[in-house]
């Protein structure tokens, strides 16, 4: 039974009755209605749980400020967390449930927390959980337990999002009178328009207004000039939209949250000007348990009345400082509730609307407050004073008013977050006592009520006013636009009240809560200040204060003036905290877009894959490639399989994909001058026709990547790179070539993807190239270690170098990727008679650790220099290069440097696990120092034992020692230093 | 996300532009005849001003030119962007 729903009136849809279910039990709304009006249709006021006390909380607001009714929507993977069921749009077959209390929201164990309150003051878990702070782990553990707010779901999220980027002339944030007006000037000018709104229509606070505009009813009126705006070709309107951030050169953000098969799309948006009129947030007054259900802001009140046909009480005490509420009471009075006062604190009263009320017969009460509230899961009544206006001492709380509703307002704050997060400072207004937009410092204009403009004839005007300024900035006409009559009001003007007096001390008094999210009340923040806290920003995270997932949007312009007070300052001077995106909490799922899944990267693949694929390889992801890691047989794994090739490879023959090899063409007049700044090695001195090991340091004398590198012609160089180095090396190299060295004349050209490159390496290499008929000798006079000659392979056209990754006799064949796959086939049905073996990833680690060649990125880290890895024969003495000079820094020159060591078990046979930390001596007193650690390990078929790298503290001169290899979760493992060099230390086998 | 003018290509999003750090840094010609200090001065120091700031961008996902910007690092507002050396487009 919707017991609370008005019989007629609202913007509700009373033919589309929706079931929905809370907390177990069945209610029904309507189409239109919110899950928060929907509750309270069901007289439903005992929402939730607060977040550290476990207070009974109730909905208070009807926005995108409520603090209270948080839940969790939804069920399984699509459940929502955390969701304002103030901004939740009723659906057929909803299902929510509080986040906080158990076992439930009405019998909640926690609430225990309440009764101790005062144990838990500000700073109570830094106070209190910091001793002994070995324990501190098991303290975390139990306060997250009882803590934070909603489940995550479990399962990856089966719903998609997505971005759009888009441009327009003219953002407008927020659809009410002011944003309607710029909007309707900006697209009667023919400018490119978009327009959010967070809402579920245009409107804003219209929707709950009873004024007239050009002589008809509001609703009316927003509805024929959201049709007109809606009707030109350049107008985007974006309804359930929020405009949450708001960054860098007019980039504003947008989330939708759509009803099509996109659940939430976001808006990256680059505007020429923004409109921000996006209205202003109503305060709370801080009273003591000023949080209990049943209290709520008038302009909220309003809201449920007049657009959803929901009466939130029946018997209601309205508590002002300004006239607004007013407005408020009289919605209440002609929805059939009993007004049992109006409390104005202002011994003034109100205008022409305290006319209004009076003429009704409600009775006013001015000069007095609330004090108190009775009442725990609803309020029943309240307790009130007669006030002078002195913000020191008590009060005498002699009135009692029984009431199921407390309606507060205590004047309007300027929601200008999206200023704020432009850049732009907020400046206090005395005589509206709140912030409003300061002067802006990109292409925006605040206007309506975010401007501080509160009532609806001047909200109009400044709507206008701000579209103008924003298409005239934009270049365009002023389009044609009469500024509609609409009523205003005398009003009285709004007095401050930030904290309400109670009948007791301010710090000894019944809660007083500034957050609700939070549970931070007016004594939390003295008592920062008796502690020493003088930064806002301070304590606000001392305190908690507008930390919460509603970020303080209601009361924390009253935690700013309690501190002031306290600290015996203006509000100015103690200034906000910052204000950051987003305004409104967004969902991961929205901002990763696209980018799940398969979609998450790129996936690179070589030409030759397929042939992986079918022959049942299993891959590895360096990069974005899906490289083969290992060629399993039937019943084979991992370390089966990579003997198997290992040994196949060093016996006859192994063939290796090696196509993701960085490739980079190197040509120009310059080209010599410029690799010889590059490489440390005499580039100049190279014959055409010859390969070199080379390596590029950073400016900081590190090892930044290697690869092969060979002379093709006088003016022609071809560059190979790390797999996962390529497009850093090449962007290095061109960064040179544009910023330091302009005047050299050097063409840098990737040919990664268009060359593949295949390795066939082992004692029967040469026989098989050989036997594919291949145009150039092959023999060692001809065709030496470390050369390159251009040739035919079985009638295709490659480029052939003999070099070895393996330390066998090799070569690596690279072919235009549109004939490697079958190349790669003739090369296998040609390999059979030896046992030609395809080799993966896993393979050529192995056999390139026996030989012990590092992997750039695996045994070095970036503080590695090429003296650390004992290639100092391959620094030139007889020119620059880069990074040359800081090998002579003295830390680079230290003896007890980490250098490149091998490394063998004494055991024989245990793998080291890579990554293992080094240790000199088990029984050192902690902090143990650290000799080095493991950088590459395994099992070496070839010789039989495990073998394994490292980096250890001046590890040449430690030959022979023993040192302990320990990784978590092992027994340390005594590990001999020999040299990095396992298998043919005399290089025959690649010269053979 | 800023928005940058590329001397070729014109204003594109940041997201195709990749940061390459202060500009105007000149590499030492003789780095063997640097002191130390001086050598450190060149690879490690950094002005960081509060303010107008020469950073190098690359347009890494266009053309894959390198340009100057001159960015204010606390208004984030981009006041040029220019062509490096000699300041001709080639």
């Amino acid at each position: 039974m919707q017991v609370n729903r008005l019989d007629k009136g609202g913007r509700i849809d009373r033919s589309k009755p929706l079931k929905f279910r809370f907390n177990g039990k069945s209610y029904e709304g309507y189409a239109g209605d919110t899950l928060a009006s929907a509750l309270l249709a069901n007289n439903v006021s005992l929402i939730n749980r607060s977040f550290k006390l476990h207070r009974p909380r109730g909905i208070i607001g009807s926005g995108a400020e409520e603090p209270n009714a948080i839940l969790q929507i939804g069920k399984g993977a699509h459940t929502l967390p955390n969701r304002r069921a103030t901004q939740v749009a009723l659906q057929e077959g909803l299902v929510a449930r509080s986040t906080k209390g158990w076992p439930g929201v009405r019998f909640d164990i926690g609430a225990i927390n309440d009764v101790f309150s005062r144990l838990f003051s500000a700073g109570f878990y830094y106070k209190t959980f910091m001793f002994p702070q070995s324990l501190w782990n098991l303290y975390e553990d139990l306060i997250r337990g009882s803590a934070g707010f909603a489940k995550a779901p479990k399962k990856p999220d089966p719903d998609r999002y997505e971005h759009i980027n888009a441009h327009c002339d003219i953002l407008v944030a927020g659809a009410g009178p002011a944003g309607l007006m710029a909007a309707l000037a900006a697209a009667r000018s023919g400018a490119r328009v978009i327009l959010a709104d967070e809402g579920t229509e245009a409107g804003g606070a219209l929707l709950r207004s009873d004024e007239i505009i050009d002589g008809r009813p509001a609703t009316n009126w927003v509805e024929t000039i959201a049709t007109e705006i809606r009707g030109y070709e350049d107008v985007t309107v974006l309804k359930n939209s929020t405009v949450f951030g708001y960054f860098a050169q007019n980039f504003l953000t947008i989330t939708e949250r759509t009803e099509g098969p996109i659940r939430q799309r976001e808006w990256r948006v680059r505007a020429r000007q923004v409109v921000l009129a996006q209205g202003a947030i109503e305060r709370p007054l801080i009273f003591c348990n000023n949080d209990r259900p049943g209290v709520m802001l008038a302009s909220a009140v309003s809201e449920y009345i007049r657009r959803y046909a929901v009466l939130p009480g029946k018997r209601a005490v309205v508590f002002t400082n300004n006239d607004a509420a007013y407005q408020a009471a009289l919605d209440l009075h002609s929805a059939g509730a009993t007004i049992a006062a109006i409390v104005d604190s202002r011994r003034t009263g109100a205008g022409d609307l305290g006319e209004q009320a009076k003429a009704a017969g409600i009775p006013v009460m001015p000069g007095h407050i609330v004090t108190n509230v009775s009442g725990r899961k609803r309020v029943t009544g309240v307790k009130i004073a007669t006030w002078d206006g002195a913000t020191e001492g008590m009060v005498d709380e002699s009135i009692d008013i029984a009431c199921d509703l407390v309606t507060m307002s205590g004047g309007y704050s300027p929601a200008v977050h999206l200023h704020s997060q432009s850049g732009a400072k907020n400046a206090w207004d005395d005589s509206l006592s709140c912030f409003v937009p300061g002067e802006a410092v990109q292409a925006c204009e605040s206007a309506g009520a975010g401007n501080g403009r509160w009532s609806l004839r001047d909200c109009l005007e400044d709507g206008a006013r701000a579209g103008k300024v924003a298409l005239a900035k934009a270049g365009f006409d002023m389009p044609d636009i009469a500024v509609p009559a609409a009523s205003s009001q005398a009003v009285k003007p709004l007095e401050p009240l930030w904290r309400v007096p109670a009948a007791q001390d301010p710090d000894r008094c019944p809660k007083q809560f500034l957050d609700f999210q939070n549970d931070t009340s007016v004594a939390d923040v003295r008592l920062a200040v008796r502690e020493g806290y003088r930064n806002i920003e301070h304590v606000k995270r001392y305190t908690a204060l507008g930390f919460g997932t509603d970020q303080g949007k209601l009361g924390n312009i009253n935690g700013m003036a309690v501190l002031a007070e306290a600290l015996g300052m203006s509000i100015p001077e103690v200034g906000t905290t910052t204000f950051r995106p987003p305004y409104t909490p967004v969902s991961f799922g929205v901002c990763a877009g696209e980018s799940v899944g398969e979609l998450y990267d790129p996936v690179r693949k070589t030409a030759v894959h397929e042939w992986h694929e079918s022959s049942g390889a299993e891959f590895e992801n360096v990069g974005q490639w899906h490289r083969p890691w290992y060629f399993p047989l039937p019943g084979e794994d991992l370390d089966a399989a990579v003997a198997r090739e290992c040994l196949a490879t060093r016996k006859s023959l192994g063939i290796l994909d090696a196509s993701t090899l960085g490739k980079i063409d190197v040509q120009g007049p310059d080209a010599v001058t410029f690799l010889e700044r590059i490489y440390t090695h005499n580039v100049g001195k190279m014959q055409n026709g010859r390969c070199a090991y080379g390596i590029m340091l950073g400016e900081d004398g590190m090892v930044m990547d290697d690869g092969v590198m060979a002379r093709l012609g006088d003016n022609r160089f071809y560059l190979t790179t790390t797999t996962g180095g390529a497009a850093a090396v090449l962007g290095w190299l061109e960064s040179w070539l544009q910023t330091e060295w302009p005047e050299l004349e050097v063409y840098l050209t990737s040919i990664t993807d268009q060359y593949s490159t295949i390795a066939v390496a082992g004692p029967n290499s040469r026989r098989l190239l050989h036997k594919l008929s291949c145009s150039v000798d092959l023999g060692n006079e001809n065709f030496p270690f470390m050369s390159v000659h251009d040739a035919e392979l079985a009638g295709i056209p490659v480029q052939l170098f003999r070099v070895s990754f393996s330390g066998e006799l090799a070569f690596e064949v690279n072919v235009d990727s549109n004939h490697a796959l079958p190349l790669w086939q003739t090369l296998m049905d040609a390999g059979e008679e030896f046992d030609i073996t395809p080799y993966g990833t896993e393979t050529m680690h192995v056999l390139r650790a026996e030989k012990g060649f590092v992997i750039v990125g695996q045994d070095t880290d970036g503080s590695v220099t090429p003296i650390d890895l004992n290639m100092n024969w391959m620094l030139s003495k007889e020119k620059d290069y880069l990074g040359k000079r800081s090998l002579s820094r003295p830390d680079c020159l230290r003896t007890d440097r980490k250098q490149l060591v091998g490394l063998l078990s004494e055991d024989n046979t245990t793998v080291i696990p890579e990554g293992a930390q080094l240790i000199e001596d088990l029984s050192a007193p902690e902090p143990v120092p650290m000799l080095g650690h493991v950088s590459s390990s395994y099992m070496s078929a070839c010789l039989g034992h495990p073998i394994a790298l490292g980096l250890v503290a001046g590890g040449w001169n430690r030959k022979d020692e023993v040192v302990y290899a320990w990784a978590a979760g092992c027994e340390p493992i005594r590990a001999r230093i020999v040299s990095p060099v396992f298998y043919d230390p005399r290089n025959e086998r690649q010269n053979d | 996300m800023f928005l940058i003018e590329c001397p070729w290509c014109g204003e594109r999003a940041e997201t195709e532009f990749s940061y390459g750090g202060e500009g105007g840094i000149t590499r030492p010609a003789e780095p063997d005849k640097l002191s130390d200090a001086e050598w450190a001065n060149y690879l490690f120091m950094r002005t960081n001003p509060r303010g107008a700031h020469q950073e190098l961008w690359n347009h890494a996902q266009g053309c894959r030119r390198w340009f100057g910007v001159e960015r204010d690092t606390v208004t984030y507002h981009i006041s040029r962007s220019y062509v490096l050396g000699d300041g001709v487009k080639d």
